[in-house]
């Protein structure tokens, strides 16, 4: 079982190597290496993906473990599949495939394919193995590797200025996490060097190194998941990459790390204390609201997505947080329901955001642009595109009977159970963050029908979004696999919390409350998360109900009423322009909202110039938009940072001398350390 | 099985009734408010004509309009009035009301008004984007607003089954609660926001700087305009019902009783709407249309109200 997600991986990482010799080794056989890299990877991800999924349905409870004679001289390379990677193996492999099949049509539109062939199987070849390691090294090597791999994917298209840019962003912001969770590992292992997880569960840190290494943890795994305020870097290195790959990153390794943090706040550190769940509860809150209002001031279609990969982070680590918080009081069974909520919408928001990734891509493919303000009418255009890219709308705007609001639905069950708390700061912040939660869905609800109104419906607002092509079979294919899970785990919730028991149950210790005694039809009907008889929903009925009733509408409103219809211009109270830009556009959309939100948040402000009568100059309309992260925290960081550089640049003309003595000094000072803590 | 047939039939019922008092309600508004401002008013069956007249009309459509314009109305109309069925009007218990507790109502509202929006932006005119984007903006505080005095009855009870939390109210004495109280403010602020009356939005208005539903349904004709403004329609009864239930449960029968207290159940359901539709007349006429960008302060002070009850509640709960 570990043994196949391994060959899998493998795989992947050969096809990354053999995809430049064919293309290397003849002239014009780029299509054979195109379409075997594709292939083979969306093949090798159904492999691994497929056996994940068994090991989490079939009745194996126990984990495999498997050693490597690599690595390290004293310790092996670990491996091993518990339940908690097979979901998050699950969620990677998933996306594979999808990506995978969309790369086979997408991937002809890549300006420089051999910057894509060779690091795309090595991308998801890293993201499984992460959540098979089982020590900190293995851990940090598939870690870095995944890091390595998105980052020159990132830089694909690395003529363009911009690119360039959110390379070296991303460069340092994974240097950072990286970092912090080399220290974070260090201190968890002692002075002893235990650095197989297994020790790790057996000896949990205390006292300040707990403290410490799990500050470190959270830095490390929420920097590369985008949690605020360490997601400077995720909107501008997600969207420069090819669509499927940013796909893949935002839907997918973004749930990498969340699968680092999940391991090592329930798995390895112990028994934590209520206040680390409060750290991340608010986190959540706040990743949630920011990263929702981000994305509505946005204009530019894939960095809205990355921005909403913010806001979608936070409502997991809301989830965690009140899992963590509930388990330190005991509470298990709601632990467990918080935990399904977190879990669940890390393979929901997986599948939807990877969706309308795949969507943005379609339109950057028909079009040739990613800015709002471009396009329109596409509806018409691309109809197919048009009805799966609604699908994943509606599903991330949290509205039955779509994936998207089963999870939220979970998040808010959860949070009504807020009163069984004890702690005081709890029971005023539970609330809070369930208003930040309500108000976050309600805005994510305003920032899509954005998004899909202005880039889908209207008319087109440039002369390419008017002579847009459909994209091809491949695309679609792949968008209406992603749409499909996203009405089935919809509709039919206990698909997706099924498969979570075994692993919610290893984390927590109980399994969801109306899972502990099997499942009966009942509850495949009626998700009942607590008890039967208590808040229920019933994806199925209202589905079905909504069809049944639609129909009879139809059918009644097509017998009685006149069933006649003539097309006209448009009324528009009696004054239709024929100009495009005469219409909404993604900015005038969003005004409103600038005005109630963004003069808080982001400081906005309007400035109109509107010449005097008889002046020729064109009148202008300026935004200016603040963003309150980077100028409190990165820009004063930016300046400390090359404040540092200068003052240390005289080290850089030191004679031999000099050099050897500082060398000593270090040297003296780190044995004195080593002595004082042993 | 002996249950099943009539719990059906009461859900049936429940679909027909709320469909055929929804323009009467309309109706009542338009002739009170008429009353109150010394006119003479639309006579109360007047809704129903205008649906009927549009149903018989054709249907114009413009030019670039496309399915998702075409399709909407019919599934915001079945939306809304799914929505509406499943709020317990004259009886609990009815068959649906597992299927979707309080939160999933508030969903299904959202996936209507997400629809409707989407409408407003399809054929491409600047007044179906202002109303989108408003409704939109509007919802955006609404619906948290909303969700904030579910969480308050919810907390009570720790389920949002709306049966569970009518019964908890039924069973304690009548009382001043604080939370209560503030919880009402709150979903009546909202109710005003979500069916678009003053002084948020105005539904008979066609000035066009101040409308918000009306600009987003602005190219809609015939049997699509019919069914939006029944929809419309079915939503002020949706939110007089729901407020009349989780508030005010008296009367309410239960679906396993008989005859009898089934129509008891509707006098009294007819009377509670009857009592808000005049309540929101007055308050209506009472009362100035707001700027577009005051109502952001009005449904924030909903939204802060919500909280506040909700925070009391956890505050004075013992674990």
């Amino acid at each position: 079982m570990l043994t196949t997600v391994l060959a899998a991986a493998l795989v992947l990482l050969c096809l990354g190597a053999l995809a430049p010799m064919i293309r290397g080794a003849r002239r014009g056989s780029g299509d054979v290496a195109h379409d075997l890299v594709y292939l083979g990877s969306a093949a090798a991800c159904l492999v691994a993906g497929s056996v994940a999924l068994w090991f989490l349905v079939g009745a194996q409870t126990a984990s495999v473990s498997l050693s490597l004679p690599l690595g390290i001289p004293w310790l092996p390379a670990q491996l091993r599949i518990d339940s908690l990677s097979a979901w998050f193996l699950l969620v990677v492999n998933l996306i594979g495939v999808a990506a995978s099949l969309y790369g086979r049509g997408y991937g002809r539109h890549v300006d420089e394919p051999e910057r894509v062939l060779p690091f795309f199987p090595a991308f998801l070849a890293g993201m499984n193995l992460v959540p098979l390691a089982d020590d900190a090294f293995t851990f940090l090597l598939a870690w870095e590797f995944m890091s390595v791999a998105s980052w020159l994917l990132v830089l694909a298209n690395h003529r363009q200025p911009d690119n360039a840019r959110a390379g070296l962003i991303y460069l340092v912001m994974a240097v950072f996490g990286g970092a912090c969770l080399l220290l974070g590992f260090g201190v968890l292992a002692g002075v002893n060097g235990a650095y197989h997880f297994a020790d790790m569960r057996a000896h949990p840190a205390v006292g300040w190194a707990a403290g410490v290494s799990l500050a470190l943890f959270l830095l490390g795994t929420g920097s590369k998941a985008g949690m605020v305020p360490l997601h400077a870097w995720l909107p501008i290195a997600h969207p420069a990459a090819p669509s499927h790959v940013s796909a893949l990153m935002s839907g997918v390794m973004t749930k990498v790390a969340i699968y680092g943090l999940v391991r090592i706040l329930f798995d390895l550190s112990g028994d934590l204390a209520w206040g680390w769940g409060a750290v991340v509860l608010a986190l959540g809150a706040l990743s949630a609201v920011l990263g929702v209002l981000y994305a509505l001031m946005e204009e530019d279609l894939k960095v809205l997505l990355a921005y909403s990969t913010i806001e979608n982070i936070g409502i997991i680590l809301i989830g965690l947080g009140l899992a963590l918080v509930f388990k330190a009081n005991g509470l298990f069974g709601l632990a467990a329901l918080a935990l399904t909520a977190a879990l669940l919408h890390v393979l929901n928001h997986a599948l939807f955001k990877s969706l309308l990734f795949f969507g943005a891509g379609a339109v950057l493919t028909a079009t040739g642009h990613r800015n709002m303000e471009r396009l329109g009418g596409l509806i018409h255009r691309l109809p197919r595109t048009a009805a799966l890219v609604l699908v994943g709308c509606a599903a991330i705007s949290a509205l039955p009977p779509l994936n998207g609001f089963v999870s939220e639905w979970l998040t808010f069950q959860a949070v009504i159970n807020g009163p069984h708390l004890p702690q005081w700061t709890l029971r005023f912040g539970v609330p809070v963050a369930g208003a930040l939660l309500a108000l976050s869905a309600a805005l994510a609800g305003a920032c899509f029908v954005r998004a899909f109104g202005v880039t889908f419906l209207g008319r087109p607002r440039s002369p390419e979004a008017a002579e847009a092509r459909e994209v091809d079979v491949w695309m679609r294919g792949a968008m209406t696999g992603l749409a499909v899970l996203c009405l089935v785990i919809g509709v039919l919730p206990m698909i997706a919390i099924l498969p979570l028991a075994q692993v919610v149950a290893d984390l927590i210790g109980t399994p969801l409350p109306a899972l502990a005694d099997g499942v009966t039809p009942a509850e495949w009907l009626w998700l009942a998360p607590l008890e039967p008889g208590q808040s229920s929903y019933g994806g199925l009925v209202v589905f079905l109900v909504a069809i049944i009733v639609t129909a009879a509408v139809i059918a009644g409103v097509h017998r009685l009423a006149s069933s006649r219809r003539r097309r006209s211009a448009a009324w528009d109270c009696g004054f239709p322009d024929p100009s495009p830009i005469t219409q909404y556009s993604a900015s005038s959309f969003s005004q409103p909202i600038r005005r109630v939100f963004g003069t808080l948040v982001f400081r906005a402000a309007e400035r109109l110039d509107l010449p005097e009568p008889g002046d020729v100059r064109p009148a202008r309309f300026e935004v200016r938009l603040i963003d309150p992260v980077w100028t409190t925290i990165y820009a004063p960081l930016i300046v400390a940072v090359n404040w540092a550089a200068d003052r240390a640049n005289p080290l850089q003309y030191l004679t031999i001398r000099r050099y050897l003595r500082l060398v000593f000094i270090a040297l003296i000072a780190l044995l004195c350390a080593v002595t004082l803590a042993k | 099985m002996t249950d099943t047939l009539p719990a059906i039939l009461l859900q049936l019922v429940q679909f027909a009734l709320v469909l055929a008092v929804a323009p009467l309600l309309t109706g009542v508004a338009r002739k009170a408010r008429g009353r109150l401002l010394a006119r003479k008013g639309p006579p109360i069956v007047q809704p129903y004509r205008d649906l009927a007249k549009l149903l018989r009309k054709e249907a114009v459509l413009a030019e670039n309009a496309s399915w998702i314009y075409r399709i909407a109305p019919y599934l915001i109309f079945a939306i809304l009035w799914l929505a509406t069925a499943l709020v317990p009007t004259f009886a609990i218990r009815h068959p649906l009301s597992p299927a979707a507790d309080l939160i999933a109502l508030v969903g299904l509202l959202a996936s209507a008004r997400f629809l409707l929006a989407l409408a407003g932006m399809d054929v491409g005119t600047s007044f179906g984007g202002i109303g989108a984007s408003r409704e939109m903006t509007i919802a955006s505080l609404a619906e948290p607003a909303m969700l904030m005095v579910i969480f308050t009855m919810a907390l009570f009870v720790q389920t949002t089954s709306i049966p569970s939390i009518i019964d908890f109210v039924l069973q304690r004495p009548v009382g001043l609660r604080v939370s209560f109280a503030l919880a009402l403010i709150s979903l009546v602020m909202v109710a005003i926001a979500e069916t678009g009356r003053i002084p948020v939005d105005n539904p008979a208005t066609h000035l066009e700087l101040t409308m918000v539903h009306e600009a987003m349904i602005l190219e809609y004709s015939g049997r699509h305009l019919a069914l939006v403004e029944a929809a419309s329609m079915l939503k002020l009864v949706f939110y007089l019902s729901l407020i009349a239930a989780v508030f005010a449960p008296w009367g309410l029968a239960d679906s396993v009783a008989g005859g009898a207290p089934l129509l008891v159940g509707i006098a009294v359901w007819l009377g509670k709407l009857l009592a808000g539709t005049l309540a929101l007349s007055v308050f209506e006429v009472a009362i100035a249309k707001m700027r577009v960008f005051r109502v952001a302060e009005f449904l924030g002070g909903a939204l802060l109200l919500g909280l506040l009850g909700t925070i009391f509640l956890y505050v004075s709960q013992s674990p």
